[in-house]
């Protein structure tokens, strides 16, 4: 009787203590993409995965970055699902990212694909830079549409021209990054000191000069175009314009942060995200993904963006970046106090 | 031998009376120390980790490394080269190069003036000293392994700082002009605000004390209106009001609101509030006696004004001003939203910190802000010192006598006054509940819906009133009590008055320098607090020290009310002070008690300078939901939350009152004789 009790005890508690595990395997997963992707990333994943739990630790791409470095020594997040390449590597730099190979990370493209073997990092989907150009207000002002960046410098845009400061965007950097390669390092930076007289001043994070267009607030923005597309969406004047000399881009990736205590369901989230279903759920909000063949055309997406991508250095963009943010501040920040 | 009788100095020493510690005075010393060595915990440490932080340098040490260079056909003759040497012989980098932040990389390939990456020589490096750290394209090399590559990838080859600690960072922050110029503007914003805010509040209290206008209780109440949201408000209210598809930006003729002009019209705003009340206080108090003197000396109203009301009213004008001047000078969220490229040492913080990851240099502009906060602080306490009563018991209290034309100037002018400020407020609702400005205006509750939005949705709502009511509780609980064992237990004098020091201390440090240092101190993994760090209790505390100054003095004042007596009385009758502390102390001191309360409550739902470097995302609050929404363009819905704050705290406040005067009715009936 007394050991059928016990028994009957321990099985409870056994079956009690299984299903716990399999429910409250909690994941930390530090996140740039946008809010209002989250919950649909989660669901889907939960699908296959009703057993992980992620808690999302969302901010901006500079904040989570951030806060990553900040963390080095006693890393808080298992997993950084959906965070900019260039972010990635500065992690990679400091060896507080774990290789893993996910299953079915050579059916990527291999751009997407941190160049090591296994990879610290695969990506997910490229955002591109494109100029968001509130045809209302231009009109109402008399402005021409621009078509490339070189346009910008033309004095007519004077005063009417917003872009994120890259010191406190990510988006920001991916520009100035961007015409540093398309330009050159000493046309970039004189291309740069032409544009800043045009510029009405520079914003903290990469989606408002698009959503200042969007407004009528600003009748030019530049920011990126899925941003662009959300906006036009909406019911925004816009029109999103890919300048000619081509348009730097930045890519969501994801890694295992090293010294994880659930190695093994971040894992199994790493080969999630690598998967056909998976990419076919950033194509919604991306029009650019690393599975090859998954992308579809998405709604108010400025055609012939793709073609326009430049070939991003993101070694150059990782490695010079303290030097190109000090150069851009000397050279812009806090000389243009309003008169 | 009468000489030996009457040397008194030659009298035996008396006994040496020593009190006797009793039990009560153990447990109100164990307290006392308890509650200062939270502050010195939650304060000084983390002050003093931020401060070693602004001298935590980091440089690129040369001779950290080896290399060997091959001949051209790849073969090594094992020379190993001094990567220090070879600079000194071809000055590829001057010393100042050197010098760089956490994230700084250094290209080695340069220090060889006929590198080409096509030639066949082949290079090898390695770390000659252990903790030396470079990269090959953006893998990390720490060992003091050789690791050889042909020219193309020595070219990708970066070297990493090593941490050293030094003045570097101060140096390099007064030799940027981008970063320097920042002092200069938050001086003058901050001064030009305190003379305009002083002046304004200065009058609307003379209008509600010296004049006989009616609606004074109303104005009072509209007046008290901006302490209950956030300091970015009217600067999402003014981008409706005066940008560029603003309602009323033609008022601005072609000025552009981005910049001083916003940050100082919305600076007015929020510390209006702050400066009213002291002015208000310090005119309330008056002596009809010296007017009745100055109009039978035939002194006209203009020399009557001079010469008595505002010297009986100097110490109020001087402490409204600075507190208006550290307000406006340590605010974070004003800037950022109206600031445009105008930039002030509290955005500088953030920008360094979250812009570009340079704790060091953040920590360097925290040092740099703490200066004016503190001197400011420090002046003010030393003119209040300088009060003397200037009421004595034979004053007689003036009453305004009515003037028709004057009571209506001041009504009109408090109006005005009025208006700006349920303007605000109002254009802030408006904007909210618009569909798509300026394009679609028809009315929807689009703009609330939070959980679409990047800022941490209607769940930061409700984090917020909870860390309210924590902060409320706890924060009230920890600093009556405090300020109870520092003022009625006996002796301990020093012990006391370092207490009072260390409380008066939160006031001088600005928030976002405080959020800053906890980061530092409490993100540490050999801090056995770090698990704190992440959740609501840091904020809980955060809040708590923020705010303690304001509180405490709030606590003493009304405890300072209550005779010593008592203590005398209840250890007469073996009574323990506790009892007496919970029977006799908090009931008499309920109204202070609610008051504190209240304060905390608000200022925690408010702040955003004190929990921007703190919230994790599942303790994001509305306040930095207003902040983050703004910040990435959704200007409406910030406008939607940020009304929803000040929705939050009148009713709180209103709570408050109905409380107050329901508890009062029963605990302080023998106040009235």
């Amino acid at each position: 009787m007394k050991l059928k009790v016990s028994t009957l005890t321990s099985l409870v508690v056994s079956a009690l203590f299984a299903t716990s595990v399999a429910a409250e395997t909690e994941l930390t997963v530090y996140t740039a993409v946008e809010a209002e992707d989250l919950a649909r990333y989660a669901a889907t994943f939960n699908e296959t995965h009703p057993d992980i739990t992620i808690n999302w630790v969302r901010d901006s791409t500079g904040i989570i970055t951030a806060k990553l470095l900040a963390e080095r020594d006693n890393p808080q997040a298992d997993v950084v699902w959906g965070l900019a390449a260039t972010s990635l590597l500065l992690l990679k730099a400091e060896g507080m990212l774990e290789a893993y190979a996910p299953t079915g990370v050579e059916k990527l493209d291999a751009k997407f694909v941190d160049g090591d073997n296994p990879p610290a990092w695969v990506g997910m989907d490229a955002w591109v830079a494109s100029i968001c150009y509130n045809t209302v207000e231009a009109e109402k002002i008399g402005l021409t549409p621009p078509t490339s960046w070189q346009d910008l410098t033309d004095p007519q845009y004077a005063g009417h021209l917003i872009m994120p400061n890259p010191n406190s965007s990510g988006t920001g950097f991916l520009d100035v990054s961007s015409w540093l390669q398309i330009f050159g390092d000493k046309e970039g930076w004189e291309y740069m000191d032409a544009l800043h007289n045009n510029i009405a001043r520079y914003t903290h994070s990469g989606s408002k000069p698009c959503k200042l267009a969007a407004a009528g607030e600003i009748p030019i923005g530049i920011s990126f175009a899925f941003r662009g597309a959300k906006s036009k969406a909406a019911g925004a004047p816009l029109e999103i314009i890919v300048p000619s000399e081509g348009v730097g881009w930045d890519m969501e990736a994801t890694a295992i942060v090293a010294g994880t205590a659930n190695l093994e369901a971040a894992q199994k989230l790493v080969d999630f995200t690598v998967t056909l279903g998976a990419n076919e759920m950033y194509n919604t909000g991306y029009a650019v993904v690393a599975y090859p063949g998954v992308a579809k055309p998405v709604e108010h997406f400025p055609a012939g963006l793709l073609d326009k991508m430049i070939d991003n250095d993101f070694e150059f963009a990782a490695n010079n970046r303290a030097s190109i943010l000090a150069e851009w501040q000397s050279r812009y920040d806090g000389k243009s106090d309003p008169k | 031998m009468s000489s030996e009788t009457t040397d008194l100095t030659q009298l035996p020493p008396g006994p040496v009376i020593k009190r006797k510690l009793s039990r009560d005075d153990i447990v109100m010393r164990g307290g006392m120390v308890v509650i200062a060595l939270y502050l010195v915990v939650t304060l000084a440490f983390p002050l003093y980790a931020m401060l070693s932080k602004s001298f935590s340098t980091y440089h690129f040490e040369l001779s950290n490394y080896e290399m060997q260079v091959s001949d051209q056909e790849g073969v090594f003759d094992g020379t190993v080269l001094n990567p220090a040497d070879l600079n000194t012989s071809t000055g590829t980098y001057s010393d100042a190069d050197f010098s760089t932040g956490s994230d700084g990389r250094l290209p080695v390939a340069k220090l060889f003036p006929d590198f080409s990456f096509r030639s066949p020589v082949m290079y090898q490096i390695r770390n000659a000293l252990p903790g030396g750290r470079f990269l090959v394209g953006s893998t990390l090399h720490d060992t003091s392994d050789w690791v050889e590559m042909d020219s193309n990838t020595f070219r990708r080859v970066q070297l990493r700082p090593v941490k050293s600690t030094g003045m570097d960072n101060f140096v390099n922050y007064f030799s940027t002009p981008a970063l320097s110029n920042s002092i200069k503007n938050s001086l003058i914003i901050a001064v030009i605000s305190t003379v305009i805010t002083v002046t304004l509040a200065f009058w609307f209290a003379y209008a509600l004390n010296r004049s006989c206008m009616r609606f004074k209780g109303m104005f009072r109440l509209i007046a008290m209106a901006p302490i209950l949201v956030p300091s970015l408000l009217p600067g999402i209210a003014l981008v409706y009001l005066f940008g560029n598809q603003g309602m009323l930006k033609e008022l601005l003729f072609g000025a552009s609101i981005y910049g001083p002009i916003g940050i100082v019209i919305g600076s007015v705003f929020f510390t209006f509030p702050h400066a009213f009340l002291i002015i208000s206080t310090a005119l309330a108090i008056s002596d009809a006696r010296l007017y009745e003197a100055a109009v039978s000396l035939r002194a006209s109203p203009w020399r009557t004004f001079w010469t008595v009301t505002i010297p009986s009213a100097r110490y109020g004008l001087i402490s409204a001003g600075f507190v208006v001047f550290n307000l406006v000078i340590t605010d974070f969220g004003l800037p950022k939203v109206i600031g445009g490229q105008f930039n002030m040492l509290a955005v500088d913080i953030y920008k360094q910190v979250i812009g570009q990851q340079n704790f060091e240099m953040g920590a360097v502009v925290s040092v740099v802000l703490i200066i004016p906060a503190i001197f400011a602080f420090a002046l003010d306490r030393y003119v209040q010192s300088k009060q003397v009563a200037t009421l004595s018991s034979r004053s007689v209290p003036f009453q305004p006598s009515p003037d028709a034309k004057m009571d209506r100037i001041f009504l009109i002018y408090s109006s005005l006054v009025g208006l700006f400020i349920i303007g605000i407020l109002a254009v802030c609702q408006f904007a909210a509940l618009i569909k798509f400005w300026p394009y679609d205006l028809s009315l929807s509750l689009n703009n609330y819906q939070f959980d679409k939005m990047d800022g941490g949705g209607w769940g930061s709502y409700y984090n917020s009133i909870k860390l309210g009511l924590l902060t409320a509780v706890i924060g009230t609980s920890v600093i009556f009590f405090g300020a109870y064992l520092v003022e009625k237990s006996n002796g301990f004098r020093l012990g006391r008055s370092l207490f009072q020091m260390i409380a008066m201390l939160p006031m001088a440090i600005p928030g976002m320098v405080l959020g800053l240092a906890y980061i530092f101190f409490f993100n540490n993994p050999a801090n056995p607090l770090n698990w704190i760090y992440g959740t609501m209790a840091i904020l809980v505390i955060s809040a708590v020290t923020h705010f303690y100054t304001v509180s405490h003095l709030t606590a003493v004042t009304a405890l300072k009310q209550m005779d010593r007596e008592f203590e005398s009385v209840s250890a007469s009758l073996k009574q323990p002070t506790l009892k007496l502390f919970s029977r006799v102390t908090v009931p008499v001191c309920l109204p202070a008690v609610l008051d504190i309360s209240i304060y905390l409550f608000v200022n925690a739902m408010t702040t955003v300078s004190a929990v921007v470097f703190l919230y994790s995302p599942k303790t994001s609050l509305a306040s930095i939901a207003v902040l983050n929404m703004d910040d990435a363009g959704d200007i409406a819905p910030a406008a939607a939350m940020g009304m929803m704050i000040f929705y939050t705290n009148a009713a709180a406040r209103i709570l408050h009152l109905i409380a107050s005067k329901g508890i009062l009715r029963r605990t302080q009936a023998w106040r009235a004789r």
